[in-house]
């Protein structure tokens, strides 16, 4: 019978901490900067895996949720001195607002129709975002100085950002598995292996499917708030980056979509490689590319999806149903 | 004994094609309804029309004294309704227990997991899947999904069980076992409409038969009445010998 707790949830957890522990045993703010980068990218694939990995719809505008959120909380920190948690709170909220509004209109279409208008959603809003005057248009809002003196000077805010990060991570490791040994994950990933024979079975497939959007949504809204916080500004072109959704999904898909430790694995596993990839000059026939490990991405993905669609994760549970007892 | 289902005029097209020309019928409590008639006689559409995957364009269906026509599939589940499907339709990634549990947390009772866990190792007892609990569904062979079909619709308690063509693909023993497991089902007090091609074996479960053919429902009656039916001999049967062995099997 299934555990309430898989002993799979211990070894993710554990290294999520060995992740996270470094930067504030060292206190070494070159390895935060670059630890924070990595679990930025786990919240976007561990949160995206809810909806792709569980349900198994493919959303190529993961991103602007993170996007929205983040204008949503730096607007409420800047203009009406929100303190950084309210701010984070908001953006939540809002990304999860807008999932579920979009949820009820656009999770009627399916497979690459679905995809599509992810796509167009996400360009829809960095468009109206750009041209909307409160939000600075496409200037966007930059935070003054002084936001950061509550929490003891901007050095110290970069330590507190860092903190809530690691939070985040945690609640979404949390949530992912609480989703998948839940009675929602189960009707989850019977839509996911056939919408039809669910509905058939019982399964009220337009709400369960809102509801993993909403969830999926919620912790990138907050991210984003965050990292905009961190960042001191927010501009259209950074918050609504289209190829930050394809990374998430390499990210999923890489380290197994479906399981609650893969999104983590492949975000660690991308972004370890990403690093490689941007201290390296790259040039073809003498043309600086940039970018570069966006043609990995593709690459990647392409490789992935031909030969270990499982990803690294669902692979070892096929190829070893014994490490099914320590993996989920 | 009260009616469980009633159909009542049931029209359905798909464009041009007329798959079902008013079909009437009252299903009374504890029955097994046989539904036969060639290929392409509608049949399938007939069950797809009564559980809510397509809406007819007229008639109508009463469940349980409510008209459920037009309801979605996962509302008529709600009430107790559930179904097998003749080309089955396994949740691949998910584990043969998994699979069952689905019907028992999503169907009419709505079961928590671990209620749910306890009635899908209960049922897959029943139609002898027990040892592949574990399995991902997707591993199974045609005999072994088509007796998880089963067990998922039964996971739910439903009032009515649709069995599309569960025997057919079968060996003789295979066929047996099954028809076992299906006269247990109805022993539990379960009304049961089955479709089936094995002349035989419907004629031996059924109480009473309803015979389509282009979506025209031809012929109603007891297995015996059937197979002297004269409409049903041409249109279907074809062959009066087949006819005559067969009354001589059901008798
Ligand atoms: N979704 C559909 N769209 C168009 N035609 C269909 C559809 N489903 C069934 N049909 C047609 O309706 C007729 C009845 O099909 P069906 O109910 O599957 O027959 P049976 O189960 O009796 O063999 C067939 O001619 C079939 O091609
Ligand atoms: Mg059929």
């Amino acid at each position: 019978m299934k555990k309430w707790l898989h002993p799979g949830l211990w070894l993710t957890l554990a290294i999520l901490l060995v992740i996270s522990i470094w930067p504030i045993l060292t206190r070494d703010a070159a390895l935060r900067e670059r630890t924070f980068t990595i679990l930025l990218a786990i919240v976007m694939a561990s949160s995206l895996n809810i909806i792709l990995g569980y349900t198994g719809y493919v959303s190529f505008g993961h991103v602007v949720f993170y996007g929205l959120g983040g204008y949503m909380g730096v607007y409420a920190i800047d203009k009406w001195g929100w303190p950084l948690p309210a701010g984070v709170l908001l953006g939540g909220l809002t990304a999860g607002l807008l999932a579920f509004l979009l949820g009820r209109a656009i999770l009627r279409l399916r497979g690459a129709y679905f995809a599509l208008v992810t796509i167009g959603i996400n360009e829809a809003m960095r468009t109206f975002v750009s041209n909307f005057q409160p939000f600075g248009a496409s200037t966007g809002i930059e935070l003054h100085f002084s936001v950061y003196k509550p929490y003891g000077g901007a050095a110290e805010a970069l330590w507190l950002t860092y903190y809530l990060v690691v939070a985040l991570s945690l609640i979404n490791i949390l949530l992912s598995y609480w989703v998948r040994q839940s009675k929602l994950g189960l009707g989850l990933m019977a839509i996911r292996e056939d919408e039809d024979a669910a509905e058939v079975m019982g399964v009220v497939a337009p709400q369960y499917k809102t509801l993993a959007y909403v969830l999926s949504a919620i912790l990138p809204g907050m991210l984003g708030v965050l990292f905009f916080f961190k960042n001191g500004t927010v501009e259209p072109k950074d918050a609504f980056r289209l190829h930050f959704s394809i990374e998430a999904i390499v990210m999923v898909m890489l380290g197994g979509q479906g399981t609650v430790l893969g999104p983590l694995v492949g975000a660690w596993g991308y972004q370890r490689l990403r690093g490689l990839l941007l201290t390296t000059n790259w040039k073809i026939a003498g043309l600086a590319i940039k970018d570069f490990q966006l043609v990995i991405a593709g690459i990647l993905l392409l490789l992935i999806v031909l030969f270990v669609p499982a990803g690294l994760v669902g692979w070892l549970q096929q190829k070893f149903s014994k490490l099914r007892r320590v993996l989920i | 004994m009260s009616i469980l289902l009633s159909v009542q005029g049931v029209t359905k097209r798909f464009g041009g094609l007329q798959a079902l020309t008013r079909v009437t019928f009252d299903l009374p409590e504890g029955q097994i309804l046989g539904l036969i008639g060639p290929n392409g006689a509608g049949k399938t559409t007939l069950f797809n029309v009564i559980n809510g995957v397509y809406t007819p364009e007229e008639g109508r269906i009463i469940f349980r004294g409510e008209d459920i026509t037009g309801r979605k599939p996962y509302e008529v589940a709600h009430r107790g309704l559930a179904r097998t499907h003749q080309i089955v339709r396994p949740l691949n990634q998910l584990t043969v227990r998994e699979n069952v549990m689905v019907g028992a947390c999503f169907g009419r009772e709505n079961h928590l997991l671990h209620r749910a866990a306890e009635i899908a190792d209960e049922i897959l007892e029943l139609v002898g899947l027990k040892e592949r609990a574990e399995q991902l569904a997707g591993s199974l062979n045609v005999a072994q999904k088509k007796r998880l079909e089963m067990a998922r619709a039964l996971a739910a308690h439903p009032y009515l069980l649709l069995l599309d063509e569960v025997l057919a693909g079968l060996n003789p023993s295979e066929v047996e076992g099954m028809l076992n497991t299906i006269r247990a089902i109805r022993d539990r007090g379960i009304t049961i409409i089955m479709i089936e091609h094995l002349m035989h074996a419907i004629m031996n479960v059924s109480e009473r038969i309803i015979v389509l053919d282009y979506g025209e429902q031809i012929a109603e009656g007891t297995p015996q009445e059937i197979s002297n039916n004269p409409r049903v001999i041409e249109a279907y049967l074809g062959d009066p010998n087949l006819a005559k062995r067969l009354l001589e099997e059901v008798s």
